[in-house]
Parts: structure tokens; C-alpha cells; sequence
């Protein structure tokens, strides 16, 4: 059996080549990728690590199928420390942001968080962001870690005119995601917090466990949960005591594999896949994260105005394959026979046990949902290497947790 | 990292189990690690000509797919139906309820079909690899 590399962004690209690249790549990381505070846990637990935008993170610990269903169930524990975080500090900070960014930041409240994007001049998204805002002239940015220096720079370029500072503050922070139906009552074991006072994108400083952390009620896994912001020293503790906490529960630890298909089932953008410089927010059916009526002007306004109101030239779509064989990142999906689009994330969807994907198309096949019954030969299909499987549109998300 | 000493094996790290004229052929240990959850593998159906070395099938897993070579020069004669309805068998029992197809191996000149590595040919291959 020999490799031949279909890889979603989650993975690194490996050369195409026998399977033991794969192998040798995961088991010897190159030497410069970076080490969370918690990369050597990772290691006495048995994990693939792999490297994952230069920095050295579990792919799975044991079957990623088992930690996606345990995150759908109980709860699953995420070492998320690779992602970029930046503060924007200062009395200009709220105007700044608004400038720099496509949403209202200084609408929002102290201690509430918001999904954003940072466009180019010409719309395209730069990184998809949460930001928390800490206090009225204190924001935190939580960026890609691919990104982070990108979003840094462009940060800082836009914010020049502004009384504001803007501070790389990645190496400050270890994140640690808590997520599932049983994340809260794991948590309320190790604080004082009255958690039914967080709400959904809400942050609190609280204490964990004794120590002192950014808590927040957000996540990537379409379940309930939190992100923890500690600091580095406590990681490893604090990752020890939450595993401790939630063992009787199911909680287990859960890696990037798993992480994907969780936040592809919930219809959730990953960037460098339904995200890029080449598409807008409102290609990705996202456009309500844009705020063109906000009072100030911002990088990308006349470009995503003027998209805004022009018949769209694609569409991000769900499908489901009927057959077995996985859709995968770049994929062409067809309209009786002839390409119209291509597949941006897919997998098997460990909850609904069939292939499922997240793909561009022409707005025009968008518009067509009664393909399930289209004759051999026509409607809908993804060319899995070379092979037409026929798929159906279905709404995003493909999952939606229990109210 | 298992490796069945009565086994033989392939550089694509398959597995070949010898009875008679029969092969059973599986994907070793090794390999099932590295790809991760099986969720999906093709194999030839029963009645086909399959040619050593040449591509026959398919190992989908989370992550990756992967092409399945035939170890042996020969004809289908048996495919593992269990591995439809669960293909996390070939993760959990690689060398046993996670096998493949079976060939009967067309006739050949030395007491092994040729081509295929000994156990410890492959356990030093796959150590080289993780060196």
C-alpha cells in the first residue's frame, strides 16, 4: 500500500510517496516545529504528533473516530496553544479594530467575544479571528496559528493612526479547549464560577483548579464547551486536574483529526479550506460578519460593498455522498457531467456514518436541491479520483447539537 | 509495533499469509497506525486477476487514501465481507478479522511466492523508516 496523499490542511503536506513518509514524518516532526507547555503531555500519553503550521501538536492519541465521538457524547480535551493570540491595547483600541477589522468591535461589550474577519483591500479574508473584548481599551485576538504573523503585521499597520498598541502575546498564552455536553459539569467541579452565568461567547477571569484563567464559553466542535487561556507554567496542571475531573465522565483527550471532522459536521470555516485571500466572507455565506453600516471606515469597505450587492459567483454548499468513498480537499464536484465547483473539506462523518463534504459550486446548481433523484449519468456527483459518486445538497450544518 | 513471524510481507506493508494455493492478504500493523481510522476500503471482487505489484484497491482512512497492491500473481477468490460494515476491524485486528481478499497464487518455482519480504526483513525496513 503506497500513499497517495489527499490530506485536508489539518494534516502537513507530505510529499507524495510510500506510506512510510507518512510515518516517519509524524514520528520525527521537523526539528524546528515549535512545542506547546504541553507538547511533552502529549508525548507520555502516546500521541501522533505531527506538525501542524510549525508547531508540534497531537494528531490523535488513539483512534480519532472513538475521540469525535467522545466529544458528540461526554467531552474531549483540546491542546489548542498553537493558535495565535494578539492583544490591541489602548484608549484608540475600539476604533482601531473597527478600522482594521470587517465587524463592529466597538459595540462590543467588555466581557463578551465575537467571530470576525480580517479582509484585504480587495475582500479577500486574510484570517478568520474571535475577539474577546477584556476591558473598554483591552481586546484579545485569537487568530490561526498559520496567521498569527500576518494578522500581527496587518494588525499593526492598520492601527498605526490609532492611540493603540498592538502585542504578539502567543507565547503568553496555552489554550486549552474543553468541549462537549458533559464540559460544563466537569468544569464546576474545579470552580467557584457559577458557569450558568457564561454564556454562549461570553469571558470571565476566573479561577480553575486554584489557578487564575481566561475562561471563555466558545469552541470549534458544534458542542458546548470552553476555552481555557492560562498561563504557560500552569498548562500541564491544569490539563492534569481537568482529566482527572472528567474521567469518571468520558472525557478523553482528543487531537486535530478529530478536531476537523467535528468542525466540519458543524458546518464550521476552516481556513486555507472554505477560507482564503481568494474568497470573501460573503462567498463562504458568512457575510453577516460584516458590519458595512458601522459608522467608521475599514480595509476592504468598497470591495465588500460592492460584493455585496453582485449576483455571487459561487456558493459554499453541504453535500452527502451517496456511495462510500470520501470527497476530499480539491475534488471537483459535477453538474451532469461537467465540473461546476470543488469540494473545500470533507471526510467521513463519524455521527451520520456517510461521506460527507463542504464545497464551492456555481450558484446556479447551488439553486438546485432535487438531485436525489436525477437519472444515472446526471445531476450531482464529486470525481473521486476520476470516478463520478453521485452526492446530494444538503443544509449546513450537517449536525446540530441537542437543545 | 507487531510483526507475525509466520507471516510474509510486502514493502507497501501488506501482509501475505500462505495455506496451500491460497494468500490471505491484510495491511500490517505498521501501516494501520500510520493511516489512522479505517472508514472505507475496495478491494478486487472475487474472480479477478490480480498481478503482483500492480494497484487493486483502496484504503480510505480519516486523513488519507492510499492505493492496496496485490502482493501475488493469481485470481480472487475470496474477499473479507466483514470489512464493509466495519471497517475499523483492519485498525483493530490487522492480522486477523481485518483481512482483505484471498488469491489462489498462480504457480510459481521457489517455496514462496517471489517478491516477498520475511518478518524480519520487514521489521528491519519499517525500524529503518522510523529511523
Amino acid at each position: 500500500m503506497r500513499l497517495r496523499a489527499h490530506h485536508t490542511s489539518v494534516l502537513p503536506k507530505f510529499p507524495v510517496g510510500s506510506l512510510s513518509v507518512t510515518y516517519s514524518a509524524a514520528a520525527q516532526p521537523q526539528h524546528q516545529a515549535r512545542r506547546t507547555p504541553l507538547t511533552h503531555v502529549h508525548e507520555q500519553l502516546g500521541a501522533t504528533l505531527t506538525d501542524f503550521a510549525g508547531w508540534l501538536m497531537p494528531l490523535r492519541y488513539g483512534s480519532e473516530t472513538a475521540e469525535h465521538n467522545a466529544v458528540r457524547t461526554a467531552a474531549g480535551l483540546f491542546d489548542l496553544s498553537h493558535m495565535g493570540e494578539l492583544s490591541v491595547t489602548g484608549p484608540g483600541a475600539a476604533a482601531a479594530l473597527d478600522y482594521a477589522l470587517v465587524g463592529a468591535l466597538s459595540a462590543l461589550r467588555p466581557g463578551r467575544a465575537r467571530y470576525t474577519m480580517i479582509c484585504a483591500d480587495d475582500g479577500g479574508v486574510i484570517d478568520d479571528l474571535i475577539v474577546y473584548r477584556l476591558a473598554d481599551a483591552e481586546y484579545l485576538i485569537v487568530a490561526n496559528a498559520a496567521n498569527a504573523p500576518v494578522v500581527c503585521r496587518a494588525l499593526e499597520e492598520r492601527a498605526a493612526g490609532y492611540d493603540a498598541t498592538v502585542t504578539d502575546r502567543t507565547a503568553d498564552y496555552a489554550l486549552i479547549a474543553l468541549q462537549g455536553p458533559r464540559a460544563a459539569r466537569i468544569l464546576a467541579r474545579l470552580t467557584d464560577t457559577d458557569l450558568t452565568e457564561i454564556k454562549y461567547y461570553a469571558s470571565y477571569r476566573a479561577e480553575v483548579g486554584g489557578k487564575p484563567v481566561l475562561l471563555a464559553r466558545t469552541g470549534y466542535t458544534g458542542e458546548d464547551g470552553f476555552e481555557l487561556y492560562v498561563a504557560p507554567e500552569d498548562a500541564e496542571y491544569l490539563w492534569t486536574t481537568l482529566a482527572e475531573a472528567g474521567s469518571g465522565d468520558g472525557l478523553v483527550p482528543a487531537g486535530l483529526a478529530a478536531r476537523d471532522t467535528l468542525r466540519l459536521e458543524a458546518g464550521m470555516p476552516l481556513y486555507g479550506n472554505e477560507l482564503s485571500r481568494d474568497v470573501t466572507p460573503y462567498d463562504a455565506g458568512l457575510g453577516w460578519v460584516v458590519k458595512l453600516d458601522k459608522e467608521s471606515d475599514f480595509v476592504g469597505k468598497a470591495a465588500l460593498a460592492a460584493r455585496a450587492g453582485a449576483t455571487a459567483q459561487r456558493q459554499l454548499v453541504g453535500l452527502t455522498c451517496r456511495t462510500r468513498r470520501v470527497p476530499r480537499h480539491g475534488y471537483d464536484i459535477l453538474w451532469d457531467g461537467s465540473v461546476c465547483g470543488s469540494v473545500t473539506s470533507g471526510a467521513r462523518s463519524p455521527t451520520l456514518g456517510v461521506p460527507i463534504a463542504m464545497a464551492y459550486v456555481r450558484p446556479d446548481v447551488a439553486a438546485e436541491t432535487g438531485t436525489a433523484a436525477a437519472p444515472e449519468g446526471t445531476g450531482l456527483a464529486v470525481d473521486v479520483r476520476g470516478q463520478p459518486e453521485p452526492a446530494t445538497l444538503v443544509p449546513l450544518p450537517f449536525y446540530r447539537r441537542p437543545s | 509495533m507487531t510483526v507475525p513471524a509466520e507471516l510474509y510481507y510486502t514493502p507497501e506493508h501488506e501482509w501475505v499469509s500462505i495455506s496451500g494455493a491460497i494468500a490471505s492478504v491484510g495491511i500490517t500493523d505498521h501501516a494501520q497506525k500510520a493511516l489512522g481510522d479505517v472508514v472505507f476500503v475496495s478491494v478486487p471482487a472475487s474472480g479477478t486477476r490480480v498481478t503482483a505489484g500492480e494497484p487493486c484497491g483502496e484504503v480510505e482512512s480519516t486523513k488519507s487514501v492510499s492505493d492496496l497492491y496485490s502482493p501475488v500473481d493469481g485470481e480472487v477468490t475470496e474477499v473479507n465481507q466483514e470489512i464493509d460494515d466495519d471497517p475499523g476491524l483492519v485498525n483493530s485486528d490487522p492480522y486477523g478479522a481485518g483481512w482483505l481478499f484471498r488469491v489462489r497464487v498462480d504457480e510459481y518455482d521457489d517455496d514462496v511466492p517471489p517478491g516477498l519480504l520475511s518478518a524480519a526483513e520487514y521489521g528491519a525496513l519499517t525500524k529503518e523508516e522510523e529511523e
